[in-house]
């Protein structure tokens, strides 16, 4: 069909020729357009993909900062830092997995029961990211594996920075503690300033001065392969490589004075209370204790849910702060407040003596209201009245008062609102009202003329916390000076040694208050413990120097009111809370003290032998002689700040431990 | 001696250095020579880097670079008829390994590529590389040009039915190249611009209905080129790797050993399919240029030596045989830097490892032996 066609060579040869000359143009066109895409990414785009390529390899590391110390007035170590040392196996150098773990549950470093589980947790990570298999081995467990490391190869032993509170319980409830950081938390911090930091402020100084502790993280940058494996020799990729030192946190000095506050736990130890005791003249706590206590470090090493829930469901509460959360009608302690009140607004005549019989009518109602024990005071004025505790004397007062004046005066005197502690957690107590009545019983009887009156001897709904009435009464002790009770006397910086001394805050001055009415109310309440008649008689019977005080014994059920109940038959959670304020000495007061002894009877009998034995300690020398009052006593500086600080290392830490700090 | 030269050699002889006449000797040509041993130098520069400083890599293609080059030497000695009339044997023996391959091959990598020859594995793809164009070459040489037809359905068979079983393996991107080989042979022998274009319309719907019979993961790799961003950690990872190292390398680069792509292992397969984004980032804009202009002055001077040669064969083969050079070159920079999708072809004589070193060398004996016989043929 088609026509033979002769091979034309030469013509061939021209169009081959042709042809590769097409091919090569487009073979330009193709090497034009290679040529342009890189002068794209390598000219054009060349810093957006160095960018990349260094956020490829360099992963930042952060350096946690050294939290910092927590130190009583004196400088003793209260909260430090601490390494813990950990189990930690690496996969990929873990010849025989199950073989290693079965052998490290042999020499009792691990349940065998958990090999299962681990090996699971193990799988799950990448191979060669060491993964903790043992958290907080004791020394002992530690020396076990120290001697037969050789047998363990890709198992070490790491050690962590933890928080460690050398004295335990002691003060737990000022320093309070540190944990793990929660979601609720981290919601809150910055993640960045966080990033490496794993414990966090949760109650006490540690949680109000978080920021102040936690110092300022630095980090240090590493070379990593696409596996996320670091590159230990980089050679000349390091030039890229960035670090920060952190900046460890400021110490913070606190006002607790370690002896009394050790003698204050000492003395509550199997009793449920509160002891707050304060430096009148400038607001430094020098013992805030409760009881019962736990141990911060369980906190801090991370508590197992067997150890949490025998806390928190022990019956005495070991984790209820109760010098600032537990509020409760605080009894007879209060009469001095009301006196002040009622003489400065004229309702009252000290002098005028007045029949307190046993019991006290309402007028206008056939309400009748007890004296305690149904005791009868006789003809007295308010010497005796504050001396004896005659309820029907402030009943008659207290009425006298009526309900507004009262209501405006005990504020004044720090009831009923936080008293501006520098630890959270505060409660502010209630000073109850009509109006406040009215709000919470809207549909009950209203204000009665009786609340009034009960109230005129601490009890009814009136509540407040042991720190409050420590507040009142070293309000009492400065004739009117209202501190803000602290506990951080100063910040010190690690680096520079610089101590920041902050002042005391002062938030009132009662000079409204006659110099009368002060002298009145003080010389009785001295009389509480020299009268014979004195509540306080026996307790301060051997005091060396003079001593103000004022016993409280609060009802808890209205039948107790009569006070006509015997103690050892009443169920212990239904007996009278014992209460005991005071403050000496006398005319220049150096402590301003509030005991609270939960379900102990009257004031005097629990409370006010502890409240002696603190005051005792602190004022006496080692002859039982009163120390002389020193500079100290208002701006304490502490004195064993030196070196012991310096180390930045609890100095309880023995020599391994010590080897093992950064 | 020079007398003796004049009188018994051509006047272009008498300015032949030593050097010059060795190469004579072995039918090499000596540009193109200098171009290869070049590139080949610089490829091992690369290695080295690219490997980490791996010595045994470097002796390893060492030694494929001197079997390469024997094997370039005995094919250059080689005469353009034998070799011509061995293409037919040559592509059957191919046909053979590539279903013995799919008989009894090793897999690899999922992928059934590679014949064990004892100490060595063997991959029958490589050698039908070469062998498809000689075919298609050997084919036309007797047929008077353009190709009819008829031509035509006979040379798509020989083209598709190794293209097929290579395909089968799965090796995707090594049968669109050895189709693309043979193809080159049938554009250069002339064929009508309008039946080229009526061929690349079909191969455009050949290929839209390819995509549905595609396995995952190459349906993937071609989507992924089109957004590379979407799997930023699976698929789209070569890209977007390869990608960061090319650029931040600059106009200059970070020195050689100190590409941290590379050496940090975020630039995969920085060794094989992707050496050439390690040149990128260690040399720079400069030093890719550098390696640029070496392959366009190989291919340019095969180009040369094709057109020179005199009969039918001899250059469609030796056209074949560059152009094919140049679109390795090209898949493997455009796959390295986006401009194509990622298929697993290597950079010429720069790649590490299989046998492509040697196939690229044979490619050029071949070359080398119908430029350097062609007085002796018609």
């Amino acid at each position: 069909m088609s026509p033979v066609r002769i091979k034309d060579n030469w013509r061939e040869q021209r169009m081959f020729v042709r042809r590769i000359w097409f091919v090569t143009a487009l073979m330009v066109v193709a090497a034009i357009a290679v040529f342009a895409r890189l002068y794209y990414l390598q000219v054009v785009r060349q810093h957006y993909y160095e960018i990349l390529s260094v956020a490829n390899g360099v992963r930042t590391v952060p350096i946690p900062a050294a939290r910092g110390l927590i130190v009583d007035r004196d400088g003793e170590i209260m909260a430090s830092n601490r390494p813990t040392f950990e189990l930690e196996l690496t996969p990929d150098e873990v010849p025989d997995l199950r073989g290693s773990l079965q052998r490290l549950a042999k020499l009792g470093l691990l349940h065998g029961n958990d090999i299962p589980e681990l090996i699971r947790a193990i799988k799950s990570h990448l191979s060669f990211d060491p993964v903790p298999i043992r958290l907080q081995l004791s020394e002992s467990e530690v020396a076990r594996f120290a001697v037969r490391r050789y047998e363990f190869p890709g198992v070490n032993i790491s050690p962590q920075q933890s928080r460690w509170y050398p004295l335990k319980n002691l003060g737990v409830f000022a320093i309070g503690y540190v944990g793990p950081i929660s979601a609720s938390e981290l919601a809150h911090i910055s993640q960045a300033a966080y990033a490496g930091t794993a414990l966090i402020g949760k109650s006490g100084v540690e949680a109000q001065y978080e920021k102040v502790l936690h110092g300022t993280n630095g980090y240090r940058q590493v070379l990593v392969n696409a596996l996320g494996r670091e590159v230990r020799r980089p050679g000349v990729l390091a030039r890229q490589l960035h670090e920060k030192p952190p900046v460890p946190g400021d110490d913070v000095i606190l006002s607790l004075n370690l002896k009394i506050q050790r003698l204050a736990e000492k003395l509550l130890k199997g009793h449920d209370g509160a002891v707050v005791a304060l430096n009148p003249w400038n607001g430094n706590v020098i013992a805030l204790a409760s009881s019962p206590t736990f141990n911060p470090n369980l906190f801090a090493r991370g508590i197992s849910e067997k150890q949490y829930l025998a806390l928190v469901n022990n019956p005495g509460m070991p984790l209820f702060d109760r010098a600032l959360r537990s509020q409760l009608p605080i009894g007879s302690t209060i009469k001095p407040a009301i006196a002040l009140g009622a003489m400065t607004d004229g309702v009252l005549d000290p002098k005028k003596r007045i029949f307190a019989g046993s019991d006290w009518h309402l007028p206008g109602s056939d309400h009748m209201f007890h004296n305690y024990k149904h005791e009868v005071c006789g003809r007295i004025g308010l010497n005796m009245a504050i001396i004896m505790s005659c309820d029907v004397y402030f009943y008659h007062v207290a009425y006298k008062m009526g309900i507004e004046r009262i209501g405006t005066w005990l504020p004044n005197f720090g009831f009923g609102r936080p008293t501006g502690i520098d630890i959270p957690g505060e409660q502010s107590g209630l000073v109850p009202t009509p109006a406040w009545m009215a709000k919470h019983y809207p549909h009950g009887y209203g204000w009665y003329p009786g609340d009034t009156v009960i109230l005129g001897i601490g009890q009814g709904d009136f509540m407040a916390t042991p720190l409050q009435l420590a507040h009142y009464t070293g309000i009492l002790a400065t004739r009117g000076l209202s501190f803000q009770p602290r506990l951080v006397t100063g910040l010190r910086n690690p680096l520079t040694h610089k101590i920041h001394w902050k002042r005391p805050v002062l938030n009132g001055n009662l000079t409204m208050i006659s110099r009368t009415s002060w002298k009145v109310v003080i010389k009785a309440m001295h009389g509480v413990t020299t009268n014979p008649r004195g509540t306080a008689y026996w307790d301060m019977i051997n005091a060396t120097y003079p001593i103000a005080a004022k016993t409280g014994t609060a009802q808890l059920t209205r039948e107790q009111a009569n006070g006509d109940y015997n103690l050892k038959e009443t169920p212990v959670k239904l007996r009278d809370d014992s209460w005991f304020i005071a403050f000496a000495p006398l005319q220049k007061p150096r402590i301003a003290i509030a005991v609270l002894v939960e379900h102990a009877g009257a004031g005097a009998l629990a409370a006010g032998p502890i409240a002696m034995k603190i005051l005792n300690a602190y004022l006496l020398g080692p002859k039982g002689k009163l120390l002389p009052a020193t500079p100290r006593a208002r701006y304490s500086m502490p004195r064993g700040i030196g070196p012991r600080i310096d180390a930045r290392v609890d100095p309880t830490l023995t020599p391994m431990e010590r080897a093992a700090e950064p | 001696m020079m007398r003796q030269t004049i009188a018994t050699g051509s006047s272009a002889r008498r300015t032949l250095s030593g050097a010059a006449r060795v190469l004579l000797a072995l039918k090499l040509d000596g540009p193109l020579t200098v171009g290869l041993a070049l590139t080949a130098a610089y490829g091992l520069l690369i290695l080295f880097s690219a490997s980490g400083g791996d010595i045994r890599m470097l002796i390893g293609t060492v030694l494929r670079l001197g079997l390469g080059v024997v094997v370039m030497l005995a094919l250059a000695r080689l005469s353009p008829n034998l070799l011509r009339r061995a293409s037919p044997w040559l592509y059957g023996v191919g046909i053979l390994l590539l279903l013995a391959v799919a008989a009894v091959g090793h897999v690899h990598l999922g992928a059934k590529r590679w014949l064990d020859l004892g100490p060595v594995e063997f991959q029958p793809s490589e050698l039908i590389k070469i062998a498809v164009p000689m075919m298609c070459a050997w084919y036309l040489h007797e047929r008077a040009l353009p190709p009819r037809w008829r031509d035509l359905a006979a040379l798509a068979v020989i083209i598709l039915a190794p293209v097929a079983l290579v395909a089968k393996e799965p090796d995707l991107g090594t049968a669109a190249l050895i189709a693309a080989a043979g193809a080159v042979v049938i554009f250069l022998s002339g064929l009508r611009a309008r039946v080229v274009i009526a061929l690349l319309l079909l191969a455009v719907v050949a290929f839209a209905l390819g995509l549905r019979f595609m396995h995952g993961y190459q349906r993937a790799r071609l989507l992924t080129f089109l957004n590379p961003q979407a799997h930023p950690l699976s698929s789209g990872y070569h890209i977007i790797q390869s990608q960061i190292a090319v650029g931040s390398g600059g106009m200059f680069g970070k020195g050689w050993m100190a590409g941290s792509q590379a050496r940090l292992d975020f630039l995969p397969e920085r060794t094989t399919d992707f050496i050439f984004a390690v040149v990128g980032e260690e040399f720079g804009l400069l030093g890719l240029a550098v390696l640029l202009l070496l392959y366009t002055f190989v291919i340019g001077r095969a180009l040369y030596l094709a057109m020179q040669c005199p009969d039918t064969f001899s250059r469609l083969l030796g056209g074949a045989l560059a152009v094919t050079f140049f679109i390795y070159v090209f898949i493997n920079a455009g796959m390295v830097t986006g401009l194509v999708p990622v298929v697993g072809v290597p950079l010429p004589l720069v790649s590490y490892g299989g046998s492509s070193i040697v196939t690229e060398l044979s490619g050029f004996g071949i070359l080398m032996s119908l430029f350097s016989h062609r007085k002796l043929m018609g």
